[in-house]
């Protein structure tokens, strides 16, 4: 197993952790304002300090690292949900109409910068972590569709499929027996890679204001309020920023160590 | 020997030169004025540009909110308190060159009062029967009913006077009366004035004002610190304040403003319609974690809608100290046991934002379930403020001497009360000072005593300066800043 793999796997095991533990654990209640003891730097009470309204930063990075998880979890199943289904379909109608409109309206899709539409869809239904939720997974579609699409192209042309269809197996038997299976790894690799995103993408809509709404805390906002503080309590951007840092960080360092560990060619090469 | 002579003549007289004081100054403002005609828009940001530097009034407010004499020199009122003659002050010329008169007191004041005008306070004029011209430097304001705030109307940045040759055009290229000319506006980044070279009073000072919008809190620390603008009257993020208080090249100027933060209840709408809800909340709100929590300790806690630094000020915060206990108590006594959910609109300023969710987290605490929803303040004015369709908001109301909105009929708060209208009605028919006052506290009582809405704090005037402007308005009785009387001392 690769260095980048034993680390990248740590830091998500550790982000993971940190989102189940708030679950049932939190040092402190994160809606809880304590004006009187705002500000104040780490101690054994808060472990990393509070912030401007006297809120635990412990406990909040805690409950945000289970919002920014819950919005990345569901945007790329969307993503996934919808985009490999579309990627079979087209693949196994290649060269049709349906080939055609799924590809095409993968490329409309592609066009739009994806953070823009995002701000769209949040400011037009209202600002919200389901709407952020929505408005993210709608762009994860595409890119699992392209990609299935693509891979499942080169299986339909192997003698196994072949095979498959003169035992007179049909389009929607043979993509899911023999053509998704084989696609598996590359998913796997593609969701890690796409979650990360997801988890800037959750970031960057609550730093705008258009994310999880207060009081629940979100990574992304508390970089927003900490922004006129920087100057008196430079923490209070550090903590937050260092947590997208390392989650972002372990998802692209699992996403890489995975795609060396499952992708055929590579692992051919190094036996 | 000569020559040296000569040199250093020339260095000496150019060191001179250099240390002359700056005749320019560049004041930071967070929001720039959608146009800048003060008689058709009720943004403060157009009566910061405009305000005394360029457009001038028959009166005028002070520094300090005291109603003093600007294009009216003097004037008489009849016994019967229904005809007020004005005496116009002698050489007073338009930007334009075309000199002001009695027919452009009419003329202003009888554009701002028809009903197609977009005088975003036409209610000052109200009771104005008619305007007459006696003559050239004289003019009557005839009342329909005594109307002991006419002079005080008259000083808004609502109720300056325009020419009736470049009135239309002011929105873009306003031509007013003031020591400042219009210049140049680069939309999206700064207006410029110049000084008026011709104006009737003592000129400005300073040679050119510019106006540069920096709306992030941020950008506009960096923007003081780093000497792009010198000055910043009102100064959007209060925790950078200790900064620039430790720093030698500024001053921080902390003064009074006309805006009462409140946190507004739909009295219209259930549970708000009911007393014992409003006294619930009213005792669940703590003022102080509030002022400390969202500006830093920068604002005055009040008990009613009205600014503590006025002489008719009653402390009336006693009638809803911070009591949980009680809110609770008067909650269940209104039969209701955590079944209120409500939400709570903010726009967005930082004292409602983060104002906001302390409150919201006060109201929790006594079992109130609240939501918050961040607007923009187009949708706040429009969702809020014209179609009343909230529960619960937070805004500072900044206008000076509106406890009159709560006798308004069609307002958003939807609070009508036939006692405070009688008060307010006989306060406009008295003249005399004591009986203002007593007329001015039965009213504070009477909305405290209604818990028509939360009452928080009187928004401080929280500004950064360069040491070394002199002149600035500490506080702010008017959204203005009058640049006549500013320079720069060394």
């Amino acid at each position: 197993m690769s260095r980048g793999l034993v680390t990248g796997g740590a830091l998500c095991a550790l982000f993971l952790g940190a989102a189940l533990l708030s679950l049932v654990w939190t040092p402190h209640d994160v809606a809880a304002i304590d004006i009187a003891a705002k500000l104040r730097g780490p101690s054994a009470a808060h472990w990393l300090g509070t912030d401007h309204f006297g809120r635990d930063l412990f406990s909040m990075i805690l409950v945000g690292a289970r919002v920014s998880l819950a919005v990345a979890l569901v945007a790329v199943g969307i993503g996934a949900g919808i985009g490999v289904p579309l990627g079979l379909l087209a693949a196994a109608r290649r060269g049709g109409v349906v080939d055609e409109l799924v590809t095409r309206a993968n490329d409309l899709v592609f066009a739009f910068p994806s953070l823009l539409i995002a701000i769209l869809i949040t400011a037009v239904f209202g600002p919200s972590a389901i709407n952020a939720i929505v408005a993210i997974g709608i762009f994860n579609i595409p890119v699992f569709a392209r990609l299935t699409r693509g891979a499942a192209l080169a299986l339909w042309q192997r003698d196994f499929v072949l095979a498959a269809r003169v035992a007179g197996k049909g389009e929607v038997r043979i993509s899911v027996e023999h053509i998704l299976p084989n696609l598996a790894d590359l998913l796997i690799v593609q969701a890690t890679i796409q979650f990360s995103l997801a988890i800037l993408a959750e970031a960057a809509l609550s730093y705008v204001g258009l994310g999880a709404q207060p009081p629940t805390p979100s990574w992304g906002r508390m970089l927003a309020e900490s922004q006129t503080m920087i100057a008196i309590a430079p923490r209070l951007a550090l903590v937050p920023g260092l947590a997208i840092v390392l989650a972002v960080l372990g998802l692209n360092l699992l996403g890489d160590g995975l795609r060396d560990l499952l992708d055929p060619r590579v692992r051919r090469a190094r036996a | 020997m000569k020559r040296f002579l000569l040199g250093l003549a020339l260095a000496l007289a150019a060191g001179a030169a250099g240390a002359a004081p700056r005749a320019d100054i560049v004041i930071g403002m967070q929001l720039e004025p959608p146009h800048l005609d003060p008689t058709a828009g009720a943004a403060a940001a157009i009566d910061e540009v405009t305000y005394a530097n360029v457009f001038e009034g028959l009166t005028r407010f002070g520094p300090d909110g005291e109603v003093e004499p600007d294009l009216a020199e003097s004037w008489e009122i009849s016994d019967d308190g229904l005809s007020w003659v004005f005496h116009l002050r002698p050489g007073v010329k338009f930007q334009d060159g075309t000199p002001f008169s009695a027919d452009d007191v009419a003329f202003s004041i009888e554009r701002a009062m028809e009903a197609e005008s977009q005088n975003a306070q036409k209610g000052l004029f109200d009771g104005i029967a008619s305007v007459n011209v006696i003559d050239d430097q004289t003019v009557e304001i005839a009342l329909d009913v005594p109307k002991s705030s006419l002079l005080s109307s008259l000083a808004w940045g609502d109720a300056v006077m325009v020419s009736p040759a470049t009135a239309e055009k002011n929105r873009t290229e306003p031509v007013g009366t003031g020591p400042f000319s219009f210049s140049n506006w680069v939309q999206g980044d700064r207006i410029e004035l110049v000084r008026n070279p011709d104006y009737w009073g003592a000129p400005a000072k300073l040679d050119k004002v510019t106006f540069k919008f920096i709306s992030d809190p941020t950008a506009a620390y960096a923007a003081v610190m780093a000497g792009d603008v010198d000055a910043f009257p009102v100064f959007p993020a209060p925790e950078n304040l200790e900064q620039f208080k430790a720093d030698p090249r500024f001053l921080v100027m902390v003064g009074t403003t006309e805006g009462e933060t409140i946190l507004a209840m739909n009295n219209a709408r259930a549970p708000f319609d009911d007393i014992r809800v409003r006294e619930a909340v009213a005792h669940a709100i703590d003022r102080a974690a509030i002022i400390d929590g969202a500006m830093f300790g920068y604002g005055v806690p009040i008990g009613s809608h009205f600014p503590p630094h006025n002489p008719a000020y009653e402390d009336l915060t006693a009638l809803s100290a911070h009591d949980p206990e009680k809110a609770k108590a008067l909650l269940a006594e209104a039969g209701h046991a955590g079944d209120i959910s409500v939400t709570l609109t903010l726009p967005p300023p930082s004292y409602a934002r983060r104002g906001g969710e302390i409150v919201a987290a006060q109201l929790r605490a006594v079992g109130i379930d609240v939501a918050i929803a961040n607007v923009e303040w187009a949708q706040w004015l429009e969702q809020v403020f014209t179609n009343h369709d909230y529960d619960l908001t937070i805004v500072a109301h900044t206008e000076p001497n509106d406890i009159d909105i709560y006798a308004r009929d069609d307002y958003y708060f939807g609070y009508h009360d036939p006692v405070l209208k009688a008060l307010w009605d006989g306060y406009q028919q008295v003249t005399d000072a004591a009986d203002q006052r007593e007329l001015l506290r039965a009213m504070q009582e009477r909305i405290a005593g209604r818990y028509v809405n939360g009452f928080l704090f009187q928004l401080a005037k929280t500004g950064v300066a360069d040491k070394r402007i002199k002149g600035l308005w500490i506080n702010a009785p008017t959204p203005a800043n009058d640049m006549t009387a500013v320079e720069w001392t060394e």
